[in-house]
């Protein structure tokens, strides 16, 4: 199924969501990588209110590179996930309902997806002059000093993505690879 | 002795970062754009189609390939009849910081391993230097991103698990990375020397054209039947399936001690760059 969203994302419809699906996603979404998740995770220890609201928020796991002048953004594919897995069950279990990188995720992030009825989307890893071409703005929104791991509120527009793990637990990267095999065993 | 001044090495590794980043070299952007011709599987197909399209876009655009725009390995093999008129290695760092700033790429280095903090710039630079005959100095630009970088895997095998034990250690490595470095990848196998000898070598595989063949015929066909190996895993662009895994597999040995089989796999990613310049 191919799906055109638009953020904010409600639990109803990231449960629609099977994993193989395509997404076409548009609105606000932020991007928090290693350092910001850390930061976001301390700001939680602490007691305070989070710099942004993950409530049916879509967080994009990526640093791009410095916006020309004139561009909204430079170079932005996502980086790899399962450095954000040790923080984002915690995200999850406030609301967060998309998170959008590439790669593994831990089974506690799983399972966190699964009570919370959250998505995990990938971006095209390593497409990152393509996707720039999805940003329509880009605004810094906290942790300047962090550079290209700042938190940034990107307003995107059909931004391609896969749904690679559902809010079932269903993971594209163990039946995509196993679904070819089996085609190849049969030839 | 000729002189090379430090100036000319700033402004050479500036533009060599610049380069690497925008544009691929002749045989690895034609390893994707092969893939995706010869592709089958649905899924995989239009993924490798993305990645074609992405490098059209950062030909149109100007902007990197890739944001991960990578720590800068400089690899250095200066003649013995050069001089260097002026600091040889700062001169290599500034222009990393000149390529990083002007380049608009991404400053991904940070300045200490565990308490972290970005140096601002994207330095320094991993430098590596080999003393060679001659008086010319050749500099190649690797930048390396660390989705792939993370998968590599360092292994001191016994003697007595030999070819297999070599085989099994690259593949094991290739099915524990899965999607996680953004495959199609390209990889780089060290086999012999020491603890870092076989990193190094796994790392200099990665600088040769891709889909090249060891020189020796015995490694040549270790390497086309571990890509086919590898492509049979069915982990397929970007981990969701199909036959595009590998674009190649790189083989690079070094005699070793009676006691060992050190073995690297230095992974890297569709967007496997460097640039070279003679001055």
């Amino acid at each position: 199924m191919e799906y055109k969203l638009t953020t904010p994302l409600t639990e109803e419809v990231t449960r629609k969501l099977r994993a193989g699906d395509t997404v076409l996603l548009s609105g606000v979404i932020y991007t928090a990588r290693d350092a910001a998740h850390k930061r976001l995770c301390e700001c939680l220890d602490r007691g305070e209110e989070l710099p942004i609201d993950v409530k049916d928020a879509a967080i994009y796991y990526a640093g791009p590179t410095p916006a020309r002048p004139g561009q909204a953004i430079g170079a932005c594919g996502p980086t790899t996930s399962y450095r954000m897995d040790a923080y984002a069950p915690r995200l999850l279990h406030l609301g967060l309902k998309a998170m959008i990188g590439k790669g593994k995720r831990s089974d506690q992030v799983v399972d966190a997806m699964k009570e919370t009825g959250a998505v995990y989307l990938a971006a095209i890893g390593g497409a990152g002059a393509l996707m720039a071409s999805r940003v329509k703005t880009a605004q810094l929104v906290c942790y300047e000093d962090l550079g290209s791991e700042a938190i940034r509120r990107l307003e995107v527009e059909e931004m391609p993505l896969t749904v690679v793990i559902d809010s079932l637990g269903n993971n594209l990267y163990q039946t995509g690879p196993q679904e070819y095999r089996a085609a190849m065993e049969q030839r | 002795m000729r002189e090379i001044s430090a100036q000319a090495i700033t402004e050479t590794v500036a533009r060599l970062c610049i380069e690497a980043n925008s544009r691929l070299s002749p045989d690895m952007e034609n390893a994707v754009r092969s893939a995706f011709e010869r592709e089958q599987w649905p899924i995989a197909k239009t993924t490798l189609k993305t990645l074609c399209d992405n490098l059209d876009a950062a030909r149109e655009t100007g902007l990197p390939i890739c944001q991960d725009t990578g720590m800068a390995c400089v690899f250095c093999e200066i003649g013995q009849e050069v001089h260097i008129d002026g600091d040889f290695e700062a001169a290599i760092h500034a222009g990393v910081a000149k390529g990083y700033t002007e380049g608009f790429l991404r400053k991904s280095v940070v300045k200490d391993p565990i308490r972290r903090g970005n140096t601002g710039d994207n330095t320094p630079a991993v430098i590596h230097t080999r003393l060679v005959p001659g008086d010319k100095l050749k500099i190649t630009v690797a930048p390396k991103g660390f989705g792939s970088e993370n998968m590599s895997r360092l292994g001191m095998l016994k003697p007595s698990d030999g070819e297999q034990g070599v085989k099994d250690f690259v593949l094991e490595t290739v099915k524990l990375a899965g999607p996680n470095p953004c495959p199609p990848i390209v990889v780089g196998v060290g086999v012999g020397g020491t603890f870092e000898k076989a990193a190094m070598l796994a790392k200099q595989a990665l600088l040769r054209p891709v889909g090249s063949h060891h020189p020796d015929p015995y490694y040549a066909d270790m390497e086309q039947e571990l890509l086919e190996k590898i492509n049979q895993l069915g982990i397929g662009p970007q981990g969701f399936g199909g036959e595009t895994t590998a674009l190649g597999v790189q083989i690079e040995t070094y005699p070793t001690h009676i006691a060992g089989m050190p073995v690297a796999v230095n992974i890297n990613c569709h967007v496997t760059r460097h640039k070279e310049a003679v001055l």
